[in-house]
C-alpha cells in the first residue's frame, strides 16, 4: 500500500533533481530545512528520528541534497522525509513536508474496531509493519528512491 | 531521410558560430570588471588574474553552445600577500563576480576562520566544518589564515580532520562552492609544503603585491570620499609625509592603516569643530584639514 504522508505524495516519486528544486524553494523562503526517519509509519507518529539538527542558515540546496543521500545510504530502507520549518512569528510552524524515500515493500494498515462501554464503537489504526520490533520492520534491502536523472 | 557523411557533419560543426560580445554582454562581465577597477586602488596582478578567469569562464560557456567538452574548471583559489592588501575585500567582490559569470548559483561569501571549522574536542570538527561547507554551498568559502588549520607541533590537532574534509568536498563538489584560501605569504607557502594536497587543488594562486605611497594615497582619498569626506590641499601633503613615515614603521598593514588613520583623524577633526565655534559650514563638516593628521603619534617619533 503507497503510503501518502506529507505533500506531493500522490504524485510519482520525486526525482533527487526535482527534491532539490522543492528544497530550493524553501530556502528561498528562509525556511530551515531538516531530514528525519522513522521505520513507524502511523499517521499519527509526528515525531520521526532527526537526521542531525535542521539546517539554518543555508542558501543552496546542495547542502540538503547532501544530508538526505547520507540519510538514505545509512536508512536504507525506511521512511525519509524532508521537513522546511517557518520560524516567522504567527507561523513558527513546519510549512513544507515531503516523503524522499519509503521502503520497497509497504504492508499497509488494518482498521481495529472495539466495542466500548454501551456499544460505541472505537476504531484505531494499527500499521502491520509495526508487527515487528522497531528496526526489523522493513527487511527487503531495495528502498524505493524515484530513478531519474539523478544528481 | 538521407544521413549525412562525416565530412558534412564536420562542416555543419565548424561553422558554429558564437559571439562571445554578445556572451558577455549577458553575464555583463565589463561592467563587473569595470566596477573593480573603479573601486579598487592599484593590485594590477589580481586585476588581471581576474580578467583571466573572466574570460576563460566565457570561453568554457561559449565551448559548450557549440558542443565542445566544458569540464567546470577548478576555481579553487589561495590569495596571498601582507596585511591589509585587499585579500578580503577582493574575496568579496570575487563571490559577486563568479556569481554573475554564472559560475557559482547564489553568489555569497561565507568567511571562517579555524575557529569555525575546528572543533573543541573528539568527534566535534567533521560536524562543525561540514555545517560551514553546507553554509557556504552555492557560494564563496573564504578561509582565513588558513594556515591556522594546520599545526605541525601538535600531531593530534584536529585541524587535519578538517583539512581532509575540505579536500574531499573541494575535489568532489567543484560545481557547487569555491574555496578561498588566504594568508600572509611566507606562512601559507609552508602551509602548502605540509599540505601538498592542498596545493595541488587549487588552480589560482594570487599574489597581493604591497601598495606604494601614490596607490595609498588614492585609497585614502577614496575611503574619505566614500564617507563623504575630503582631504584639504594641505591635508593630502600631510597624508604624503603621513604615509612615507608609516611605511617606515612597524606592524605596518597598507591599506588598513590607512582606513585607521583616517578614522582618527576624523575625530581629531571633530574635536578641532566641537572647539572652535559653535557653527560649522557644511564645507567644515566635510574638510580634514592638515592639522588633523599632522597631530597623529607617527609624526612625534
Amino acid at each position: 500500500m503507497h503510503v501518502t504522508q506529507g505533500t506531493f505524495s500522490f504524485l510519482p516519486e520525486l526525482t533527487d533533481r526535482q527534491i532539490a528544486a522543492q528544497i530550493e524553494y524553501c530556502l528561498r523562503q528562509e525556511w530551515a530545512v531538516s531530514v528525519e526517519f522513522t521505520d513507524d509509519i502511523h499517521p499519527r507518529n509526528t515525531y520521526w528520528e532527526m537526521w542531525g539538527l535542521p539546517m539554518f542558515d543555508l542558501r543552496d540546496a546542495a547542502g540538503v541534497m547532501e544530508e538526505v543521500r547520507a540519510c538514505r545510504e545509512a536508512n536504507p530502507n525506511v521512511y525519509v522525509r524532508v521537513n522546511a520549518f517557518d520560524s516567522t512569528r504567527g507561523w513558527e510552524t513546519v510549512r513544507l513536508s515531503f516523503l524522499v524515500q519509503r521502503p520497497a515493500e509497504e504492508p499497509g494498515f488494518r482498521l481495529d474496531r472495539g466495542e466500548g462501554k454501551g456499544r460505541t464503537i472505537r476504531y484505531a489504526l494499527h500499521t502491520y509493519a509495526s508487527d515487528q520490533p522497531a528496526g526489523q520492520r522493513y527487511k527487503s534491502n531495495q528502498a524505493n528512491v524515484a530513478k531519474g536523472d539523478g544528481r | 531521410m538521407s544521413i549525412p557523411g562525416p565530412a558534412a557533419g564536420f562542416e555543419a560543426n565548424s561553422s558554429e558560430v558564437v559571439d562571445l560580445k554578445a556572451l558577455q554582454g549577458d553575464a555583463d562581465i565589463a561592467a563587473t570588471i569595470a566596477e573593480l577597477d573603479r573601486d579598487l586602488v592599484g593590485l594590477a596582478p589580481v586585476k588581471q588574474r581576474i580578467r583571466e578567469i573572466a574570460a576563460f569562464l566565457l570561453v568554457a560557456r561559449a565551448r559548450e553552445q557549440v558542443g565542445l567538452i566544458a569540464g567546470p574548471p577548478t576555481l579553487h583559489m589561495a590569495f596571498t600577500g601582507n596585511p591589509g592588501t585587499g585579500k578580503t575585500t577582493v574575496a568579496l567582490r570575487m563571490a559577486g563576480i563568479l556569481h554573475r559569470l554564472g559560475y557559482v548559483r547564489k553568489g555569497h561569501l561565507v568567511s571562517v576562520t579555524r575557529d569555525d571549522l575546528v572543533g573543541q574536542y573528539i568527534g566535534h570538527t567533521a560536524p562543525k566544518t561540514k555545517e560551514v561547507l553546507k553554509r557556504a554551498m552555492g557560494g564563496v568559502l573564504f578561509i582565513d589564515e588558513a594556515y591556522y588549520l594546520h599545526r605541525p607541533e601538535n600531531e593530534k590537532d584536529y585541524g587535519q580532520e578538517a583539512i581532509e574534509i575540505l579536500l574531499q568536498v573541494m575535489e568532489n563538489q567543484r560545481e557547487d562552492l569555491v574555496v578561498i584560501l588566504a594568508g600572509y605569504r611566507d606562512r601559507m607557502a609552508s602551509f602548502f609544503v605540509s599540505n601538498p594536497g592542498f596545493r595541488s587543488r587549487i588552480a589560482h594562486h594570487i599574489d597581493f603585491p604591497d601598495y606604494d605611497t601614490s596607490e595609498l594615497l588614492a585609497i585614502a582619498e577614496l575611503l574619505a570620499a566614500q564617507s563623504e569626506y575630503r582631504l584639504s590641499p594641505a591635508a593630502r601633503e600631510a597624508m604624503i609625509e603621513y604615509i612615507t613615515r608609516r611605511q617606515q614603521q612597524p606592524s605596518f598593514s597598507n591599506g588598513r592603516s590607512i582606513r585607521n588613520a583616517l578614522d582618527r583623524a576624523r575625530l581629531r577633526q571633530a574635536m578641532r569643530l566641537c572647539a572652535g565655534n559653535a557653527v560649522a559650514t557644511r564645507e567644515a563638516l566635510q574638510t580634514i584639514e592638515a592639522e588633523d593628521i599632522r597631530a597623529s603619534r607617527v609624526f612625534t617619533i
